[in-house]
């Protein structure tokens, strides 16, 4: 196409960037402004909002939940993904499609669906709301990002290393321990990053299966009642922004290591474009 | 390995997963179904089968409008959101040479930041004193703030449009990596303008994209509970505040999960639908 059509694009390309970074650099903005009404025109710069949340006992608990439960549902998601993910990319077997496309099913089932189902099992069964019931819809939600992740990490192993450790006397445990697992490595972290993150952030699981003890996303939910306590939530929220760009660009860089290793295309795109 | 060794030691490796989606996923939505067919009286389930709560979902007027106004918001959004991101899928598949994958991450960034803080921004931003009626009033674009922006339905297609956008650009982004650019040579060489050759071969190639996009932002945004909830005011309310109302305060959770059932029958078979337009629509070529 002409010159001016591919330049109209850029600049269409950088106005839509505009739109898709407007909230998050006001999270910003607002967390270091010297007032309590979240509006323009900014007034100074404070820290007071970030002082506020250290003494701040009912955020800490819900904190450490949180951490609880994504630590939790990123160890469990990677697990379960890593087992069909190479059950994907390794064998066929009779049903794959049927399986593993219930495996992938949450990921475009709506969240409140997910918690209505489990909120009507676990009442139905009797059991009480608590961390772990949490954990449980976090765990559904997670392992089709840790397939989608660990499945372009499964199918850039070479079969024949494997093959060459057997030949070469190892059992199957030792060919994992030895080959499969250190090659497959930095998508397995790149798996935990994420799940981990998607668990911190996802709300209404939580809000449904949680009990007496909330997680962060439930107590920022809480606090955007309250208007005095907006500037203390977005100083919350931007340091989740940080944490969360920072485990994204370590897990980027793990998963791009990865494909290094097995020597495929690094530059193929993120463990979102996997999921896509 | 036979095959059949193979396949046995596929569906030992697959078995603790596809149990745990069972169990968690697969019984549970199953219960929610059974549920639909029961009533509540208080704590007490009736579960002698009845098909009440399904003349109330759609016979009664406040769950038919929930029901026709989520499917209403979530379809245009969802055309929104595509029609928005193609260009941007386009760009970078087609425009940015080096940096495409730095393209592809900043694109997700502002997806990963907390989606309760997001939406709740864009209500910063949206409303009657807030970021954008400051900027035109400041600007002298206009002289009184806009009203029309927060509170309605106007709202959730923005903050829904922002929220989902990585999930359309990306689909479609993979599908124009994949298409054969001698195609597109071809396509010139034959006399085709840029337009026809947009329409004739990049367009029906890209479909698969823009029919996956589709599918990903239309079925989840039909039950957001955020949204409507924060921005939508009483005119932007969609049917899965009314779940949330059936299971928590209204304490008839069979009437709630009828809803859910109900939308999500809808939106399965609208979903259905676009796939196999899609799939008609869609180049042969790949």
């Amino acid at each position: 196409m002409t010159r001016l059509s591919s330049n109209w694009l850029a600049v269409y390309a950088i106005i839509y960037m505009i739109f898709l970074y407007a909230p998050v650099v006001l999270l910003p903005l607002f967390a270091f402004n010297d007032a309590t009404i979240i509006a323009l025109p900014l007034s100074g710069f404070t820290t007071a909002w970030f002082e506020q949340l250290w003494g701040n006992q009912t955020l800490r608990t819900a904190a450490i939940n949180s951490l609880i439960v994504a630590i939790s549902s990123a160890v469990i998601a990677t697990l379960l993904g890593a087992f069909a993910a190479r059950a994907a990319a390794r064998y066929s077997f009779p049903g794959k499609t049927g399986i593993i496309g219930l495996i992938m099913l949450p990921l475009v089932l709506p969240e409140i669906i997910v918690a209505v189902a489990l909120l009507v099992a676990l009442s139905q069964l009797g059991l009480s709301l608590a961390l772990w019931t949490v954990v449980v819809g976090h765990v559904l939600i997670c392992t089709p990002f840790a397939v989608a992740i660990l499945s372009s990490a499964f199918r850039g192993l070479d079969r024949e290393l494997e093959e060459a450790s057997f030949d070469l006397g190892e059992s199957r445990w030792g060919t994992f321990r030895r080959v499969t697992f250190p090659l497959v490595l930095p998508g397995v972290i790149s798996s935990l990053l994420i799940c981990f993150t998607i668990s911190l952030d996802e709300f209404i699981i939580a809000f449904f299966l949680t009990g007496t003890d909330v997680t962060l996303p439930v107590y920022i939910w809480s606090q955007l009642r309250f208007p005095a306590r907006l500037p203390s939530v977005m100083a919350l929220g931007t340091i989740l922004l940080v944490l969360s760009i920072l485990f994204l660009v370590l897990g980027e860089w793990m998963r791009r290591r990865a494909a290094r290793r097995q020597g495929q295309d690094a530059a193929a795109g993120g463990a979102m474009t996997g999921v896509a | 390995m036979s095959t059949r060794a193979e396949a046995a030691q596929g569906l030992r490796l697959v078995s603790p997963t596809f149990l745990y989606v069972l169990v968690m996923l697969a019984a549970p939505l199953a219960m929610v179904a059974a549920f639909s067919f029961w009533t509540q009286d208080y704590l007490i389930i009736d579960r002698t089968p009845t098909l009440d709560n399904y003349r109330a979902a759609l016979g009664e007027p406040i769950y038919r409008t929930l029901l026709l106004r989520s499917v209403a918001i979530s379809l245009t959004v969802t055309v929104v959101t595509v029609l928005l991101a193609f260009p941007v899928a386009y760009f970078v598949a087609f425009r940015v040479k080096r940096q495409q994958a730095l393209w592809l991450f900043l694109i997700t960034v502002p997806f990963w930041t907390s989606y309760l803080l997001r939406v709740f921004l864009w209500k910063v931003i949206l409303g009657y004193n807030g970021v954008l009626n400051a900027t035109l009033m400041g600007m002298g674009f206009t002289d009184a703030p806009l009203t029309f922006l927060l509170y309605n339905a106007n709202a959730v297609v923005i903050t829904l449009a922002h929220a989902w956008a990585p999930f359309a650009i990306l689909p479609i982004f993979v599908a124009l990596a994949r298409i054969d650019r001698s195609l597109l040579e071809a396509a010139e060489d034959l006399g085709d303008g840029p337009f026809r050759r947009f329409t004739r071969i990049t367009l029906p190639l890209a479909m698969p994209g823009v029919v996956a996009a589709t599918l990903i932002v239309l079925i989840p945004t039909m039950g957001d509970y955020i949204t409507p909830r924060l921005v939508g005011g009483t005119e932007g309310l969609m049917i899965a505040n009314m779940i949330q109302i059936q299971f928590g305060q209204a304490n008839n959770a069979p009437l709630g999960a009828a809803l859910a059932v109900t939308a999500m029958v809808v939106i399965g078979t609208i979903s259905a639908g676009i796939f196999l337009i899609g799939k008609r629509l869609g180049g042969r070529l790949t």
